[in-house]
């Protein structure tokens, strides 16, 4: 069941205006925004609360106007367009299903509403629900669903009027840990078998990670950064963005040299080689951004340090040790064979230079 | 930074939608045309004096008709032609004045004459739709714009000293500002005396009713009562006054403890007794309005946390230091609001003194009878209104405005967990004792008012006959049963659809105008029935400012269905917001993201989803129409009869029988209304089985 049309999404400096309710302050929720978002493709907003993420969403969706800029959504522009009028179908947080319809009136809902054949929305509403795997519910309320269910239901009701782009407004924090992960696949899954442009909003790093095509990190109304999942994680270019996305842990260096992509800094004394996506300055002061799983810990290597923390975590030994003035967070993985150091001990830590990142 | 171009975007969006854009007009249109511009004109009335100039008109005899002129001032040969009548001045010498006949809408009289059936004099008023309408002298007095015939500011009316047809007189108004009926009203021993009344009856209902309520509502909420009956008599006693007719517990006050009363006289051997003023109407109004009371207090005690009682007790604080320490500041505020929502229904209510006041007036029935008496002071009654109205706007807006806000405030928790009943059984015996006494008096009235019916004569002959059933239906109880049915029928899904709209527009959507349509609607609820009524006679018997718009609906059923609908829109809307409230704003949100406009989110979810409220809106503005009497009283023309207004008559004129009979079915009405509606919410409320699905597999 191919979706007749994908539409691409193009948001050209939206910016977003609100009033504090206490200070009366005219603050931007969304500032500058400029996105282009492909036809096809799953495109994650991705922040802290506050952030704006869910107010873009909001405009894209029609139920907030924008300050500045104007939101294109397969090439017209759709400012002034009302929600019902825009070729979007959104997944609420809550599900937002219809307590007094049942599975089948819920999903058929928007079917009716554009006055689709009465064979053809059974046609499509029983497809719809094969493909969420609700086969055989249809006739269930929405009460008598579990979390995961509804999700469904919510999913197929937004699918089945074959939106132009699919919103998803953190569709899962109300599921449990396990039924997220679960769901998640399934929703990237079913995104990709009908080819859907999609939106989709979430604070989680991880769920951000694992469904999407583009990465956009949103911070204070601000465009972080944006970009593939990996060019996020391995690139970040902020320590914010760092931060958000994994952990991580920051060692602050001098430059002795710069040569191209890589550089070479003295930190505490050591010399350590690094990548970096700009030329920095010989002798400036940067930040080294190294991943908890790219470090190595052993009895001999480039920077000495003090174990602070030492806890088994099954997969793997998770360490605090103090270099210098820095707390660095390493993971080490299958510790089953491997020299297990305890809080107190002195080890020394080595990475590969192309997974650390200088800022 | 700007919000302007979100402003242009949302005004466009707004505009996208016509069904909401009409909507709200129509509801901006209604709320102002029937609920602020009857007040507003009775603001005009109280300073504006409707000066008026005497003439006689020309050529005018017993029988004759009018003399009209055409437009060069000749006698006018058809109706078609007739532009103007000639008047003198009456008292002083003076040119003829030549009058426009304003007949555009065809809605005015273009011909009067004056006539007499069975010894009455009358004046018949053709107007030119051909229609007739015929006045009696009384009436004259008090429907006085009726023919108004002159255009704008100038009408006509009718002097009715004596019988001498050449006497009957043109007035034109000379109209002047002035603040004069402030100083002359207060001046004016009758209303002050009134205002007084009223004051302390508000003020002793209101701490009565607070009393019986805050002891009701301590014993269910704080005391461990085993009965199971107790607790049921509980729940009806809380019920009913709230569902009865106004004026029942007056009816059966006099029948109890009247002068011939069953208790007093018949038990108690006085034949004095005199319970019609002061005394009897507190005791009826603190019976009437202390489940109120009792409700509101029920559950703010619930919200109390009973950890922070137990915290004093522990302490060493004795049950009663903790009552008036801790349980008692707590509640203040709820004490205060419920004190001022008792003080202004006491203010408002009108059938109660009406029945039982004897001599003692309260504003509304002095505003009552102003309009309806002898003398027919339509600027003191206005300003009396005013006066009223400005006492119980001011209650109503510290109630709503501050104490409601407090109480949320002090008391906005849930208790932690359920409390410790009091089992101790000096606390307990005597406070259920009380509350079982007064529940047993408040059923033994509602009791005596069947009997009143079925009695042959109360205080003399107690064996039954349906002579008073027959009564009153030999004097037109069928019509009154139709009539007060019929119009309320009429009110109540018209109100309960437009209380769901405005709980939708204002909890849901975002607008201009939102907190007008929020407040208006909220503010009828401060309004006496009185003050709406003699601002509905003001506004409307010469139709809207006075230029005939609207005119017609006045002394028709429609000005009475409005008049319900108006009384009832603020319990609606209100039950509304609250149930709307509770609903995730995304589920409209994703409706109209699947691509339903504003009406269809509204029938197709949010009505669906508020049905409970809807039904009840339902019946509870059936219930109050039908009950209702203040402010249709001055409404009602002959052409229809109401129940209540019936009981109200017979009542004036000491037939007790009749007046029960009447109440007697209609409690049985109301009653029945209320049961209809718990199994139609049983029935609809529970099962949500959508039928659409079922429909579609059959296909």
């Amino acid at each position: 069941m191919p979706v007749k049309e994908k539409k691409g999404v193009r948001l050209e400096h939206i910016s977003k205006i609100y009033q504090d309710p206490k200070t009366k302050a005219d603050f931007f929720a969304v500032r500058d925004v400029s996105l282009d978002i492909a036809p096809g493709s799953f495109v994650t907003l991705l922040g802290p609360s506050g952030c704006g993420k869910t107010t873009t969403l909001r405009m894209i969706a029609g139920f907030e106007s924008p300050d500045e800029g104007e939101i294109f959504l397969g090439g017209e522009p759709i400012n002034a367009l009302t929600p019902n009028r825009r070729d979007t179908a959104m997944v609420f947080q809550s599900y937002a299903l219809f307590p007094h319809y049942n599975v089948f009136d819920n999903v058929a809902y928007g079917l009716r509403l554009r006055k689709v054949p009465k064979d053809e929305i059974q046609r499509r509403v029983t497809d719809i629900l094969k493909l969420v795997e609700l086969s055989g519910m249809e006739s269930r309320m929405t009460n008598q669903l579990s979390g995961g269910q509804q999700q469904r239901v919510a999913l197929a009701r937004a699918l089945v009027v074959e939106p132009g782009v699919l919103l998803f407004d953190e569709p899962l924090s109300n599921l449990d840990a396990k039924l997220r992960v679960q769901m998640r696949t399934e929703i990237r899954r079913i995104q990709q078998i009908l080819g859907i442009t999609a939106i989709y909003v979430t604070h989680d790093q991880s769920e951000a990670m694992s469904i999407s095509d583009q990465i956009i990190l949103m911070k204070q109304g601000v465009v972080a950064q944006m970009g593939t999942p990996m060019e996020i994680y391995y690139h970040p270019v902020s320590e914010f963005v760092a931060d958000f996305i994994g952990e991580c842990s920051f060692l602050e260096g001098e430059v002795r040299k710069a040569d191209g992509e890589r550089v070479t800094l003295d930190i505490g004394g050591h010399e350590v080689y690094a990548e970096c996506s700009r030329t920095p300055q010989v002798g400036e002061t940067v930040k080294l951004v190294v991943r908890p799983e790219a470090i190595e810990i052993r009895d001999e290597g480039i920077l000495p340090g003090k174990v602070e923390l030492s806890c088994f975590m099954g997969s793997h030994q998770y360490y605090h040790v103090r270099v210098g003035d820095t707390l660095v967070k390493i993971t080490d993985n299958c510790p089953r064979n491997k020299k297990i150091y305890q809080a107190g001990d002195t080890a020394y830590l080595s990475f590969q230079a192309e997974c650390a990142h200088v800022l | 930074m700007s919000k302007r171009q979100s402003a242009r975007l949302d005004r466009k969006k707004f505009f996208a939608d016509p069904v909401m854009v009409i909507t709200i007009l129509i509801l901006f249109l209604f709320l102002a045309l029937f609920i602020l511009y009857p007040l507003a004109t009775l603001l005009v009335d109280s300073v504006l004096v409707r000066g008026t100039v005497l003439y006689s008109v020309e050529d005018y005899t017993s029988g004759d008709s009018w003399v009209f002129y055409n437009q060069e001032g000749q006698v006018a040969t058809s109706d078609r032609e007739a532009a103007f009548i000639r008047v003198y001045p009456a008292k002083e010498e003076g040119d003829p004045v030549y009058l426009p006949v304003y007949r555009s809408k065809g809605l005015f009289a273009s011909q009067a004459n004056v006539g007499e059936t069975t010894g009455e004099m009358y004046l018949k008023v053709v107007n030119s739709r051909d229609r007739s309408v015929y006045l009696r002298m009384q009436d004259l007095l008090t429907v006085q714009e009726i023919p108004a015939t002159y255009r704008k500011n100038s009408r006509l009316i009718k002097k009715m000293d004596g019988i001498e047809m050449t006497d009957i007189c043109v007035q034109v108004s000379d109209n002047q500002w002035t603040v004069d009926a402030f100083p002359r009203i207060f001046r004016d021993y009758t209303f002050n005396r009134a205002l007084r009344n009223t004051l302390l009856l508000g003020a002793l209902t209101g701490f009565g009713s607070l009393l019986v309520g805050l002891l009701f509502a301590y014993v269910d909420v704080y005391v461990h009562v085993r009965s199971r009956v107790t607790k049921k008599l509980f729940d009806v006693v809380s019920v009913l006054p709230v569902v009865s007719p106004p004026f029942v517990l007056s009816l059966s006050m006099i029948l109890l403890f009247g002068r011939a009363g069953l208790i007093t006289r018949k038990l108690l051997g006085i034949y004095d007794s005199d319970i019609y003023g002061l005394w009897g109407i507190v005791i009826v109004q603190t019976l009437t309005f202390f489940p109120v009371v009792y409700l509101m207090l029920k559950g703010l005690l619930k919200n109390i946390d009973p950890s922070m009682e137990e915290a004093a007790r522990d302490m060493g604080a004795s049950r009663w230091h903790v009552f008036t320490t801790v349980t008692l500041p707590l509640m203040l505020p709820g004490l205060g609001n419920a004190f001022l929502v008792t003080f202004i229904e006491s203010v408002a209510d009108f059938a109660n003194p009406m029945i039982i006041g004897g001599s003692y007036d309260t504003l509304a029935t002095t505003i009552y009878l102003r309009i309806t008496g002898g003398t027919y002071d339509i600027n003191g009654a206005s300003a009396m209104a005013v006066v009223l109205l400005a006492l119980t706007l001011c209650l109503f807006l510290i109630q709503k405005y501050i104490l409601e806000k407090k109480t949320a405030a002090t008391l906005s928790g849930k208790a932690s967990r359920a409390r410790m009943l009091i089992e101790d059984r000096s606390v307990r015996y005597p406070l259920s004792l009380f509350c079982v006494l007064v529940s047993v008096f408040v059923v033994l009235m509602y009791i005596a008012v069947p009997f009143g019916a079925l009695f042959k004569l109360w205080g003399r002959d107690y064996s039954l006959s349906t002579k008073w059933f027959e009564q009153m239906f030999r004097e037109g109880g069928w019509k009154a049963f139709r009539d007060s049915f019929i119009l309320s029928l009429i009110a109540s899904p018209v109100t309960a659809l437009l209380s769901m709209i405005i709980s939708y527009l204002v909890v849901k959507k975002k607008f201009h105008g939102k907190a007008f349509i929020e407040f208006v609607s909220m503010l009828a609820m401060a309004v006496p029935g009185t003050v709406l009524g003699v601002g509905f006679i003001r506004g409307f018997a010469g139709g809207v400012f006075r230029t005939g718009f609207l005119q017609s609906i006045y002394g028709t059923g429609l000005i009475l269905v409005i008049v319900f609908v108006v009384r009832s829109l603020p319990v609606g809307t209100r039950s509304g917001i609250s149930a709307l409230r509770q609903i995730d704003r995304s589920i409209e949100e994703s409706a109209y993201d699947l691509g339903a406009g504003s009406g269809k989110v509204f029938t197709s979810v949010t009505l669906p989803l508020i049905k409970d409220s809807f039904f009840s809106g339902l019946v509870t503005t059936f219930v109050r129409s039908i009950t209702a009497i203040s402010a249709v009283i001055l409404l009602v023309t002959p052409r229809y009869l109401l129940i209540t207004c019936r009981i109200n008559e017979y009542a004036e004129k000491g037939e007790y029988g009749v007046a029960c009979a009447y109440a007697t079915v209609l409690i049985l009405i109301t009653y029945a209304a209320i049961l209809i509606m718990n199994a139609v919410v049983k029935r609809f409320g529970t099962s949500k089985n959508g039928s659409g699905n079922t429909r579609e597999e059959n296909s």
